[in-house]
């Protein structure tokens, strides 16, 4: 059992739990990501890393109910415990890994779009640690949904915060900052990292290219196992296939096809989706489609 | 009196009622029928059943004890090399091992050796009788990377020998490809497997599951760190290996590992397990294996009409004879000498069905068999909404990526001596899939039971 240690509303519907894994802790890197696994009924959900804590052996997730067991996670508390938490799976942030002297040369830009906010968190950590300092563009949809905010400006260059309806920080999509920020603030950058839904993602690779901005982005697609051996996670990027799970899950964001990704994504989630699960399983449909939220 | 030159026939569930249900298929023997089908065997001075078997057990002596009905003495017999009796009684192939030499099968049916171990495993559980840990320890620890077959025995045999054993899982449940891969209907789960994972632990093993060797700690830790004199990896096979044909990215393509680990792992067919699955109403597998056979009999199970799509014909079939007779009983439809061309996908992204094109058996290829080779003009459709791909799998990287000093081939398979276990690292052993690539579970139970005795060297020459 892996015991909660801190649970706390973060935002809205984005909740964040502080969980005791001292094998993962030890380990992990940023851009890496867990599977737990609520109970012996639940799904094995994989979560990106958020923060660790190598002393005491606590990693912190950041999630947004979406399936049938991630609705169950928002009644836990402090005290409970997880059945199954492991990792660190997939492989660290390049950023993390590559000569930090190659590092340090760099000039970086983080795209952060809602709920991915927390994944772009531990990464602008780390180089703030290691003495590098990025920009960071942090977009939400509204005021509500900015979180991290204060952490971020404590390890990052510049925080520049945009909302979709213009309730708090810049207005507009991340995108506009991005052009906002090389064509007429005078920023320079030559990498980029996003990370977000996969529609932002997607959005934001179209703008870097136009600016020849090389761009990494981390890949959520759906998993099983999460160690390399059931293939759910591929992904096709160039022209080959991938798995999310080994390979990644970040990824040269102007190769990979997120057209392709996006489609698969929505297996158990769009409306397609669901109603195909319904009228072929019937009353069987017990949830995890990503959408129903099981029984509810 | 029954023909001497045929099998005691096994019951089981009928094909129509267990196409609904994920219930065994083969009931096994009662003690009486297992009796009277040890009493066949005539007890060969020079077995050749026995050199047949990956692990070598002394099948005439436990058959001896089942027809003079001594179960417990017959179980202590298996259990001298074989950790998971019931789990082989149920999926060895025993017709090319030690059913396959039998003097019996010459002039009529070998004796059914599976089905005896079978019931002697079955009845050992039944009445509590257990393998019994050893007195003493020996105070040497010994990793163990998997707990599927090969890492099951090969930390069965070393505890035996009073080793301190720990085997690392990666998943959340311990089995391997026998809780992830083979289905219920073939293997139950909770009767079967983790009483037979709790026999191993009852000799003293310990098991540590949500532990990616690799990645939440390497081999080199474990040897270094944690205090662990040798290391066996048995981590089994890896990533699916798909086409590369048009649609595969479509909604509803699945390999057959994915499909099976949804069923079996999580549980997807049972509705108090929140895990998905696509209830396909016509499903084809591509592909000719034991896995591939899994695949279609869950399919069939979870309510589709299910179409096994392979290039060569019946003969090649790489499957078991038993899971074609019984795939068929239940109805799949085999489309032999058939070859996917392209997958057809609807303007959602789901699939809605399959181009396939007849193939003929040509000149034989460097294997031996005979190429199947396109004809020309012969493509047709396949209306579908599910494709399950069951192609095989190459090697996880995780491993060989992380270790190092260990050595793989172009397969990216590890190499490992095949009297030993051992591979160009020192302490460290190797075999199962991991090492040969997919193959059966008793091959694995094989290559984890010399490993045990190649590490037992090891530590015993260094100490």
């Amino acid at each position: 059992m892996y015991k909660i240690l801190e649970a706390k509303t973060l935002a809205g519907n984005i909740y964040e739990m502080v969980v005791e894994a001292p094998r993962v802790a030890k380990r992990c890197l940023p851009g890496q990501f867990i599977i737990v696994k609520l109970d012996e009924e639940a799904e094995r959900v994989p979560l990106t890393i958020c923060d660790y804590d190598r002393e005491k052996g606590t990693i912190t997730i950041v999630f947004q109910p979406i399936g049938a067991s991630t609705h169950r996670y928002v009644g836990l508390k402090a005290g409970d415990s997880f059945m199954d938490f492991v990792g660190p799976l997939g492989k660290p942030s390049d950023l993390c890994t590559d000569p930090l002297e190659e590092v340090k040369k760099k000039k970086i830009l983080f795209v952060a779009g809602g709920v991915g906010t927390a994944p772009v968190y531990p990464q602008v950590k780390w180089l703030h640690e290691h003495g590098i300092e990025a920009d960071v563009i942090i977009g939400a949809k509204t005021k509500d949904l900015v979180i991290l905010e204060e952490e971020m400006k404590k390890v990052a260059a510049n925080v520049y915060v945009t909302t979709d309806d213009g309730s708090y920080g810049r207005s507009g999509m991340v995108t506009k900052v991005i052009d906002d920020l090389i064509d007429s603030e005078g920023k320079e950058y030559d990498h980029c990292v996003a990370i977000g839904p996969m529609i932002m993602m997607k959005f934001c690779c179209l703008t870097t290219k136009k600016h020849n901005l090389h761009t990494i982005v981390s890949m959520n697609p759906i998993m099983v196992d999460g160690t390399g051996m059931c293939g759910a996670c591929r992904l096709m990027v160039g022209d080959e296939v991938k798995f999310a799970c080994v390979d990644g899950p970040e990824f040269d964001g102007h190769l990979v096809d997120f057209d392709a990704a996006m489609k698969r994504a929505t297996m158990y989630k769009t409306e397609e989706g669901r109603a195909l699960l319904k009228e072929q399983e019937g009353e069987t449909h017990h949830g995890g489609c990503g959408h129903c939220g099981g029984d509810e | 009196m029954a023909d001497v030159l045929k099998k005691v026939p096994v019951s089981e569930q009928d094909p129509k009622v267990r196409a609904t249900n994920f219930d065994e298929v083969c009931l096994g023997y009662t003690k009486e029928e297992a009796m009277e089908e040890a009493s066949r065997c005539i007890h060969c001075k020079n077995a050749k059943c026995v050199e047949g078997c990956p692990v070598n057990i002394d099948i005439p002596s436990f058959i001896a004890e089942v027809k003079e009905g001594n179960m417990e003495e017959a179980y202590k017999v298996i259990s001298l090399s074989s950790a998971l009796p019931a789990i082989c009684g149920r999926v060895c192939p025993q017709e090319s091992q030690c059913e396959g030499r039998c003097i019996r099968g010459i002039k009529g049916e070998p004796v059914s050796i599976g089905k005896l171990e079978r019931f002697v495993a079955d009845w050992a559980r039944e009445n509590g009788i257990k393998p019994e840990a050893p007195a003493e320890k020996n105070g040497h620890k010994v990793a163990v990377i998997g707990s599927g077959p090969s890492g099951l025995t090969c930390a069965g045999d070393l505890a035996k020998m009073g080793y301190d054993v720990t085997i690392f899982e990666a998943l959340h449940k311990a089995g391997g490809v026998l809780v992830y891969g083979i289905p219920e209907f073939r293997l139950p789960k909770d009767e079967v497997v983790a009483k037979e994972v709790e026999n191993v632990k009852s000799l003293g093993v310990k098991i540590e599951t949500n532990v990616v060797v690799g990645k939440s700690v390497t081999i080199d830790d474990l040897l270094q760190e944690e205090g662990f004199e040798a290391v066996f990896i048995g981590s089994g096979a890896g990533l699916p290996m798909f086409m590369g044909i048009p649609g595969e990215q479509a909604k509803g393509v699945f390999s057959a590992n994915e499909y099976l680990t949804r069923n079996n792992l999580m549980k997807a067919f049972r509705d108090d397990y929140d895990t998905p699955i696509v209830h396909g109403k016509k499903v084809a597998v591509v592909g000719g294996g034991n896995v591939a056979m899994d695949a279609a009999r869950t399919a069939l199970r979870l309510g589709a009409e299910v179409h096994i799509v392979y290039r060569r014909s019946e003969a090649e079939l790489p499957a078991r004879a038993e899971e074609v007779h019984h795939a068929k009983e239940e109805g799949i439809i085999f489309d032999l000498l058939t070859n996917p061309k392209e997958i057809l996908v609807d303007e959602n992204g789901f699939v809605k069905g399959m181009t396939c094109i007849k193939m003929e058996l040509g000149e034989p290829d460097a294997s031996g068999r005979r190429r199947p080779v396109e004809i020309p003009g012969s493509e047709f459709d396949l209306e579908l909404d599910t494709v399950i791909m069951s192609l095989g799998t190459s090697p996880n990287p995780l491993i060989a990526s992380t270790t190092y000093g260990l050595d793989t081939n172009k397969r990216k398979c590890i190499i490992a001596e095949e009297s030993t276990g051992a591979t160009s690292k020192e302490g460290v052993y190797a075999g199962g899939d991991a090492v040969t690539g997919a193959a059966t579970v008793i091959l694995a139970m094989g290559a984890g039971k010399t490993a045990a005795k190649g590490i037992d060297e090891y530590i015993k020459s260094k100490n």
